[in-house]
């Protein structure tokens, strides 16, 4: 029986964390191959790289930190932002990556995702989607809505219908972020993930608004997601992964307890 | 030294990076001499079961391949490297190595989970094998071991084959094979330790092949 993935993000810019992760014992760590190293030790799944790096230049920077990661941990790991070419694509999964997540650059040009299904399989395209809840119009008959650019720029773009287009276009994954539960740490958005999951037959990943382990809980059964995205919940030391993995098994939900 | 083979199908890096990390000499090859001084040989793969077949084909590998395997050199088939050594794939309806009698099936969509909901396709992420039979691979790797897969096809080889098998809508074989051959539907270089403990084995078989 496959179990739910439980995925910590990090953000990098520059090569170093954005946000200090502090451990129990508070110490901080800003380098992002030892705290991926501790995360894989520690249980979990899958580990997102998000590069908010400002400037392209700099980008060799990051596959450096893609290589060094690839060499210290044995699972699979994703590497997202500022993907906009296949060239982007090809560089970040030969040093080492599983997965490459396309957000923006996507919405702009839809093609890209066939391109990178066909160049490099649909196992490692990740679709990432930044959804805002609107009214419901024509336009965005759902009422969730496509907005790029870390959340500034609406597309006027139905999410539920960009789904279903990114999966038809080969993407293998969605990772589904909410905008409105983002950082409030009150649960995920699940009237958006279970929308979503349920109309798509590619798996979704649930992200925004983790703050418990009972709301990972929440995404993958009442939301129906395949795997739960979390951050500061585990970089400031506040839960571990390991614990969490362990409340999720006593409230019924198939988790990975073995490594 | 373990060959990885190369046939331009998808990254054969990961393989090499988990080899080196055990220690273990490996080298990305696609050369028949090379191939043959070998220890054992890694058969990864990515990607859909038509190209890699014709680049196979076109670099004549299949025979050197079947040739080897005669021979008695051990093998380790990965991913779409374990779907590929069956006679025939249902994706595109491709010819396949026929290496062991069996079919590669798409998961049928109207399977459904243990919550009775459809299931996602590709099966991506990590799930238990359930041993059949006793294999050397698993030496040592705990019973509740879980691996990471990511595919849409899997393998049906004959009955006598299947040495374990996994659970997703169906109960499908993960792990077939016979002494010195395996074949594995997961990715042991990116299944954490449990994976890297297979790697281990099969190196650890091929070193006493090569001694006795």
């Amino acid at each position: 029986m496959l179990s739910k993935r439980v995925i910590p993000c990090l953000d990098v810019r520059d090569g170093k964390l954005t946000k200090g992760v502090k451990f129990l014992g508070n110490v901080e760590i800003g380098d992002p191959v030892e705290t991926a190293k501790l995360y894989y030790e520690e249980g979990a799944d899958e580990i997102v790289f998000y590069d908010i790096t400002a400037s392209s230049e700099d980008r060799g920077i990051l596959l450096r930190v893609v290589e060094k990661v690839a060499e210290t941990i044995f699972i699979p790991f994703s590497v997202g932002g500022g993907i906009a070419s296949l060239e982007d694509m090809r560089s970040v999964l030969l040093a080492g990556a599983e997965k490459v997540s396309v957000n923006s650059a996507a919405v702009k040009n839809p093609h890209i995702i066939a391109q990178g299904a066909e160049a490099f399989g649909s196992q490692c395209m990740v679709v990432g989607m930044d959804v805002l809840r609107v009214d419901k119009s024509q336009a965005v008959p759902s009422g969730y809505e496509i907005v790029i650019h870390g959340g500034r720029k609406r597309m006027g773009l139905d999410a539920l219908k960009w789904a279903q287009e990114v999966e038809s276009l080969g993407a293998g994954e969605i990772c589904l972020n909410s905008i409105d539960a983002d950082g409030t740490r009150e649960g995920y958005e699940l009237d958006l993930t279970g929308l979503i999951a349920r109309n798509v037959r590619i798996p979704v990943i649930a992200s925004g608004g983790a703050g418990s382990p009972e709301h990972m809980v929440q995404a993958v059964t009442a939301g129906r997601a395949s795997a739960a995205l979390i951050a500061s919940i585990v970089h400031y030391g506040e839960y571990t992964i390991a614990g969490i993995k362990e409340y999720m098994h006593h409230a019924g939900v198939k988790v990975r307890r073995t490594w | 030294m373990i060959a990885i083979l190369n046939y331009r199908a998808g990254n054969l890096t990961s393989v090499k990076r988990a080899l080196d990390h055990e220690n273990i000499p490996s080298q990305i090859t696609d050369e028949p001499g090379v191939l043959k001084q070998a220890l054992g040989i890694i058969f990864p793969g990515v990607g859909a079961a038509g190209s890699a077949m014709r680049n196979l084909q076109t670099s004549r590998l299949d025979h050197v391949l079947k040739a080897l395997i005669a021979s008695g050199k051990p093998m380790l088939g990965i991913c779409l490297g374990c779907q590929i050594i069956l006679t025939e794939s249902m994706e595109n309806s491709t010819q396949t190595l026929d290496i062991f009698p069996g079919i590669s099936r798409r998961f049928d969509p109207d399977l459904r989970d243990e919550a009775g909901n459809p299931i996602n396709i590709p099966h991506m992420g990590w799930n238990s094998v359930s041993l059949q039979r006793e294999c050397v691979l698993f030496r040592n790797v705990p019973e509740n071991a879980e691996f990471y897969f990511v595919h849409s096809f899997y393998p049906d080889p004959g009955p006598a084959y299947v040495m374990g098998t996994t659970h997703y809508g169906l109960d499908f074989c993960s792990v077939f094979g016979r002494q010195g051959l395996w074949a594995l539907q997961f990715h042991p270089e990116k299944s954490g330790r449990p994976g890297l403990k297979i790697l281990n084995n099969f190196y650890r078989y091929c070193l006493e092949q090569s001694h006795a």
